[in-house]
Parts: C-alpha cells; sequence; structure tokens
C-alpha cells in the first residue's frame, strides 16, 4: 500500500518523516473523527503510564472491570450533557435531580410500595414500578426545567442553579437525614457487583451481537452511499474499522470474563446450588456489569439521537448558529425544551445505576455530580461555544476522569491532590482542543 | 449545460387575477418610537425582480423581514396570489413558497454544506433516520450548477470562503421549490468573478418563473437586474420606479433626498454632483 503511493526513490528516513502525513492523510480518506482519535491515545498514555507507576497493577481484570462500573454513572448523564452544552446550554441541577431521582425510588421500594400499597417486600413488580418512576420523574423534572429555559426566556445556567437548590432542598425535607436502605434484591443487581453482571456466556453473546451488529452496519453504510456517485470511504478503510471494533469489543468481553468472583462469594454460591469446589477455587467469570450494559446503550442510542436524527441535527444547528436554527424554520424552543427532558432522563437512568450500586438512598447522593459530569463532556471535546461535542467523546472523557481517580487512589494520592490534578488536567485539555482548533480551522 | 431547471418545477407560482405573486399593503413596523418602515406598500410579478433600495436604516431590510416572517409587522397585509396570508413566523413563510437569503447568510457554521441546505427540512429514509447520503448527493447536484468549483461536501462551512458559503445560502433556498426569493446583499461579501456568478443565477431564476426581491447597496448589481426599483427612504417608499425610465443618477437622488424624480429641482441635483 505505501509502496504504492510513495516514490521508490525514497529513503528509510524520508519514509519516517513522511509518516505523519501518510497517517494523517489516512485518518481523513478513511473518515475518522481525529478528535475521538487523540482521546483514545490520551487514555491509552494515561493506563500505560499508571501501569508502570503501579507496578502492573493498574492494568488487571479486576481494576479495569471496576473502572467500566464506577465511570458508568457519569458517563451516561455525559451524554446528556453533551447535547446540552451542544445547544448553548449547561445544565447544573443534574446531581441534584439524581439524588432527588434516587431517593423518591429509595421511598418507593421500601415504604411506599411493599407497606402502602401491599406489595410485600420482595415483589417482582417493585423494581421495575420503581425504575419506571425514575425515568418518567427525570424526564418529567428535565422537561419542567427545558420549559421554563425555553419558552421563559430565563437563562439555563439560572433556572439549574435554582433547580439545583430546589431539589437537594427537596431530598433533605422529606428524607429528615434519614438513610433508606436495604433496596430491593432485584433492584440491586441494576447496579453492579458480580451478581449484577452478565456472567461468562451472557457476556459473549451480548459481544458477538454486538461484532455482528457493527459488521452489518458497516455493509448497510457502505451499500447506502454506493447509491450515489461520490467517494465512499475506501474499502481497506471499512475492513480495518470492522476489524478494530471486533478486536475492541471481544477483548473488552474477554477481560470482563477474566475477572473472576470473589473467593468468599464463589464459595457461598457453590454450597447454595451444591456445587463441588474443585481444589484452587470454584472460578466463576463474571462478564460484563449492568451498569456497564446501561452506558453501552445509553451511548448507542444518544449517538444515534444526535448524528442520524432530526432532533439532533436540529440542537447541532441550534448550537452553530441559533439564529439561522430559527430562521431556517426549527422549532428551537421546543428542541430545547426536550434536551433538558433527556438530561432529566438520564439523570434518572444514572440515579438507578448509582441508588442500586450503594444499595441504599442517602442525603447527599450525586452531590457534586453535575460538576463531574460537565468536565467528562468537555475533556471528551465538547465546545462551551455550542454546536461541537460527540456522545463518545463524553463517555471517553468520564472513563479517562475515573481512570486519573482510579490510578491515583491506587498510587496512594491523598484525595485534594487528585482534585488539583484533575482540575488542571480539565483546563489543559480545553486548551489544548481550543490550540488544535485555532490552528486546523 | 442541461436545460433541465435548477428549481424543480416551481409548482404554478400562486398568481392573482391581476398577475401579482406578492402584494404588501401598508405595512408598518415600529420599534419604540422609531417608524422603521411606515405604511409601505410594494408588489411583485412572477419572473420579474424587484430592487429594493435605499440608505441604512431606510427600512429596506426589516420590511423584507416581515414578508420571511422574522419580523411581526404592527399593522398591513399581505397577499400571496391574491388571498390574504398570515405569516407570523419563517415556518409560515416557507408554506407560501417564500425563501430568503439573508444578508448575515445565516448558515449553522458547525455544520457541512448538505446539513446546511437541508437544514430544518433534513430528508430522512426509512425509520425517520436522517439520509445524509441523499442530502448530500442532492446538494452536489445542486452545487454543480450554482458553483461547479465547491467540492468541501464534508466539512463545517466555518472553514468555507465567502463566496462558496454565499453559495451554500443561495443553494438552501433554491433547493425546496420556492416561488418567491428574498435576497438580502446576495454579493455584498463577494469577489468580481463570485458577483458575476451569483448574477447570472439572478437572472436564470426569473427566467424560471420565481420572483425575486433584491436588497442591494450596489446600485450597478440593482440596475443590471431588476425589472423595477423601489426606493425607500427613513421607512417610507419614495417610489417603485421601471429601471428602463430611469438613470441610476436619478435613483441616487431618490435614495439620498427621498423624493421623485420629477420633484427634484435643479438646485438640489446640483447640489448633489458639487
Amino acid at each position: 500500500m505505501s509502496d504504492a503511493s510513495t516514490p521508490p526513490t525514497m529513503t528509510v528516513g524520508d519514509r519516517l518523516r513522511n509518516a505523519p502525513k501518510v497517517a494523517r492523510g489516512a485518518v481523513r480518506v478513511a473518515d475518522i473523527d481525529t478528535r475521538l482519535l487523540g482521546l483514545v491515545f490520551a487514555l491509552a498514555i494515561i493506563w500505560i503510564g499508571f501501569n508502570v507507576a503501579t507496578n502492573g497493577s493498574f492494568l488487571t481484570a479486576r481494576n479495569l472491570w471496576n473502572l467500566s462500573v464506577q465511570s458508568a454513572s457519569i458517563a451516561i448523564m455525559a451524554t446528556g450533557m453533551v447535547l446540552v452544552i451542544v445547544s448553548r446550554n449547561i445544565d447544573l441541577s443534574v446531581g441534584a435531580m439524581l439524588g432527588f431521582i434516587g431517593y423518591t425510588m429509595a421511598m418507593a421500594q421500601t415504604v411506599w410500595l411493599p407497606a402502602t400499597l401491599g406489595l410485600g417486600l420482595g415483589h417482582p413488580l417493585i423494581w421495575i414500578v420503581t425504575v419506571i418512576l425514575g425515568l418518567v420523574l427525570g424526564l418529567g423534572i428535565g422537561a419542567l426545567q427545558g420549559f421554563v429555559i425555553a419558552y421563559g426566556y430565563i437563562p439555563s445556567f439560572i433556572v439549574t442553579l435554582g433547580g439545583l437548590l430546589v431539589w437537594r432542598g427537596l431530598i433533605f425535607q422529606y428524607a429528615q437525614g434519614q438513610t433508606l436502605a436495604p433496596l430491593d434484591t432485584t433492584f440491586r443487581l441494576l447496579g453492579g457487583g458480580p451478581q449484577g453482571s452478565l456472567g461468562e456466556v451472557g457476556s459473549w453473546i451480548v459481544g458477538i451481537v454486538a461484532v455482528v451488529v457493527v459488521l452489518i452496519g458497516l455493509v448497510l453504510l457502505r451499500r447506502r452511499q454506493a447509491k450515489y456517485d461520490f467517494q465512499v470511504r475506501p474499502v481497506w478503510a471499512t475492513v480495518a474499522i470492522g476489524v478494530v471494533a471486533t478486536v475492541v469489543i471481544l477483548g473488552a468481553v474477554w477481560v470482563a470474563n477474566a475477572y473472576p468472583w470473589p473467593e468468599a462469594l464463589a464459595a457461598q454460591y457453590a454450597e447454595q446450588n451444591g456445587i463441588e469446589v474443585p481444589s484452587g477455587g470454584l472460578i466463576i467469570p463474571t462478564g460484563i456489569a449492568y451498569p456497564v450494559l446501561i452506558m453501552i446503550a445509553v451511548g448507542i442510542l444518544m449517538t444515534h439521537l444526535a448524528e442520524r436524527r432530526r432532533f439532533g441535527r436540529n440542537v447541532y444547528a441550534i448550537g452553530g448558529n441559533p439564529q439561522a436554527a430559527e430562521l431556517s424554520g426549527i422549532n428551537t424552543k421546543r428542541s430545547v425544551m426536550l434536551v433538558f427532558g433527556v438530561m432529566g432522563l438520564l439523570a434518572g437512568v444514572s440515579a438507578i445505576v448509582q441508588t442500586a450500586r450503594l444499595n441504599a438512598a442517602v442525603t447527599g447522593l450525586g452531590v457534586t455530580n453535575e460538576l463531574d459530569v460537565i468536565s467528562a463532556a468537555v475533556i471528551g471535546g465538547t465546545s462551551f461555544a455550542g454546536g461541537i461535542g460527540t456522545i463518545p467523546g463524553a463517555i471517553l472523557g468520564a472513563v479517562v476522569m475515573q481512570s486519573l481517580r482510579s490510578g491515583m487512589v491506587q498510587l496512594r494520592v491523598d484525595s485534594p491532590t487528585q482534585d488539583i490534578v484533575v482540575g488542571i488536567v480539565l483546563v489543559a485539555a480545553v486548551g489544548l482542543d481550543a490550540w488544535l482548533r485555532r490552528r486546523t480551522t | 449545460m442541461t436545460a433541465d431547471p435548477l428549481v424543480r418545477a416551481p409548482v404554478s407560482p400562486p398568481v392573482s387575477d391581476d398577475g401579482h405573486l406578492v402584494e404588501m399593503r401598508n405595512i408598518r413596523v415600529s420599534f419604540g418610537g422609531v417608524h422603521a418602515v411606515d405604511g409601505v406598500s410594494i408588489d411583485l410579478r412572477p419572473g420579474e425582480v424587484v430592487g429594493l433600495v435605499g440608505g441604512n436604516g431606510a427600512g429596506k431590510s426589516t420590511l423584507m423581514k416581515v414578508l420571511s416572517g422574522a419580523q411581526v409587522p404592527d399593522s398591513g397585509q399581505i397577499l400571496i396570489g391574491g388571498k390574504v396570508a398570515s405569516i407570523h413566523n419563517p415556518r409560515d413563510a416557507r408554506l407560501y413558497g417564500i425563501e430568503c437569503i439573508y444578508q448575515t447568510l445565516a448558515l449553522a457554521d458547525n455544520l457541512h454544506a448538505p446539513a446546511n441546505v437541508f437544514l430544518g427540512r433534513e430528508l430522512t429514509a426509512r425509520g425517520g433516520v436522517l439520509d445524509d447520503p441523499a442530502m448530500e448527493d442532492s446538494t452536489r447536484k445542486l452545487m454543480k450548477r450554482l458553483n461547479p468549483r465547491f467540492r468541501n461536501f464534508k466539512s463545517a462551512v466555518a472553514s468555507l470562503s465567502g463566496g462558496q458559503r454565499q453559495s451554500v445560502a443561495i443553494a438552501r433556498a433554491i433547493q425546496f421549490n420556492a416561488s418567491i426569493l428574498i435576497m438580502d446583499e446576495p454579493t455584498a461579501a463577494l469577489g468580481p468573478a463570485e458577483t458575476a456568478q451569483v448574477r447570472d443565477l439572478v437572472r436564470q431564476l426569473k427566467d424560471e418563473g420565481l420572483g425575486i426581491f433584491l436588497i442591494s447597496h450596489d446600485i450597478h448589481d440593482v440596475f443590471d437586474l431588476s425589472d423595477r426599483i423601489g426606493v425607500m427612504h427613513q421607512g417610507e417608499i419614495v417610489g417603485v420606479v421601471n429601471r428602463a425610465d430611469v438613470t441610476t443618477d436619478q435613483v441616487l437622488a431618490m435614495i439620498i433626498l427621498g423624493k421623485k424624480p420629477e420633484d427634484v429641482t435643479k438646485e438640489e441635483l446640483a447640489a448633489l454632483h458639487a
């Protein structure tokens, strides 16, 4: 391939010097998002760096599995924050919304449904009703804030700052400082943990289905583009993307399965189910955790919404030029309201994940989450100028932040120092991004 | 070049019995105490270009904003094809086949050309999914005629030149069977070659039966392209004249003095030239 594109007289040195240019050309022709590639690169450096610093305890199945679960809640909300920031708005209330929704769901499953409605603890309907309640509540609260912002002409900073105080205040008012625990046993599984995971076979099935879907999608895209006579992504690029995607997906499944249940839990499980424990202990692969599965599903849906739907296109147009969007007949007010509705819905999803993981609702649930969520979106390349930002970028941003924290914890860096590092990284990431953007346009 | 029209068969433009496409009657808009448009009436026929000229703040753009739905008038009436039209926002205007190319271009800089052309009217495939290849294909076909040198269909329009951006704005206006086109300073940001291109385009659209309101500071643009010229001065219309009946000097005098040619005294004309 490179022989065909470079003259035969080139020396090895020439070729090496030429390599970055060739690589850039390849990335452009293959139609790959360079910013995303940069983020993956940064994440790789962080991971390898911590792995060296911790003498190889960072890149272990156990740590990566934990990292994935810890990132899920923030990543889920960050996908919504991308659309909020892209539309030139901000949502400071996500942490408080999450707390309020989480606490309400906890009330529903520990008090209202079992006692008041008389379903009894552990009734199979409890977790379903609770989940639906959380999602509806999130959508409603978000849409309400969005309505006030869009139709009341009040800046989103103010409305959601007010929202932060209101929702947090409401929790304290009806919680009276109480912690609600334990939660419904089925609901708890949504928070992850060894039992709240897919297990070996389930994870492989999900992985293989994902690979098949990605490959079919790539073929369909080619076929759709081939209907027209303009250039499509070259075959080698499609094949390369397919191969990389397959390796990444199956690799992730393999890592998740390489993390076994804790010995004590495995032994307990063996005893309950009458399985004989082999010498060396029973190894039960954990597989992909449910919160991670939820995060991936949310990521796919939100990417679809942002890039393949009229709604998403309109939100990006509003961010790029609000006047142009309005003049071109887009219902900008409704779009903005819906963006906040989606954000609230995702706060509901994260509330499910966080309360389930904690197996409790505390009054401080979700405090300062808004800052993590905004940081994740921004590290992921979302621009406060509006109109620019990607969903996968935000998810990677959340993973980058969690990786920094997790790595520093392993290096026994104290919490204030962690904050200082994350703060500097945040500013540096945005600075680097702005600098690169100025150079390219 | 083949003969298929730029605009897909203007579905019989709505024409009134006496041949009018648009009649704006007694339009008034005031901002605070200022009468930006003060009782202006003007009309437009199919296949006609009506130039609108006047100094800064004469009210040309505001008048056209009323027609395009971007400004709701305090009073007055708009008739499209002889029937009273109710236009309260840009969406309404589009339903009447009114398209506008704004002075400020009104492009979403972060999106690529096809997304801008189809902004607010995106094509969708099965299941409501955006059909980007189809939008790119239409945009490519349109651009082949509007601006054959246009190549950049993938990058954000922020990175395009002024002329290329203007092509995108025009493409957007004519993609959808418009019968009434408003062009607000279409050549203001362009070089000579691109200006000539836009002029050719205006003539082509006119031949296809569109009615065009053309706002311009460039008196030569207006003389070159218009059939009639409406002169505005301080929110009022000084007069609407046939291009063939006037000289550029007379129009300039109307713009500056706010009087019809026959009302201008010799002294005033002399003072203008001095």
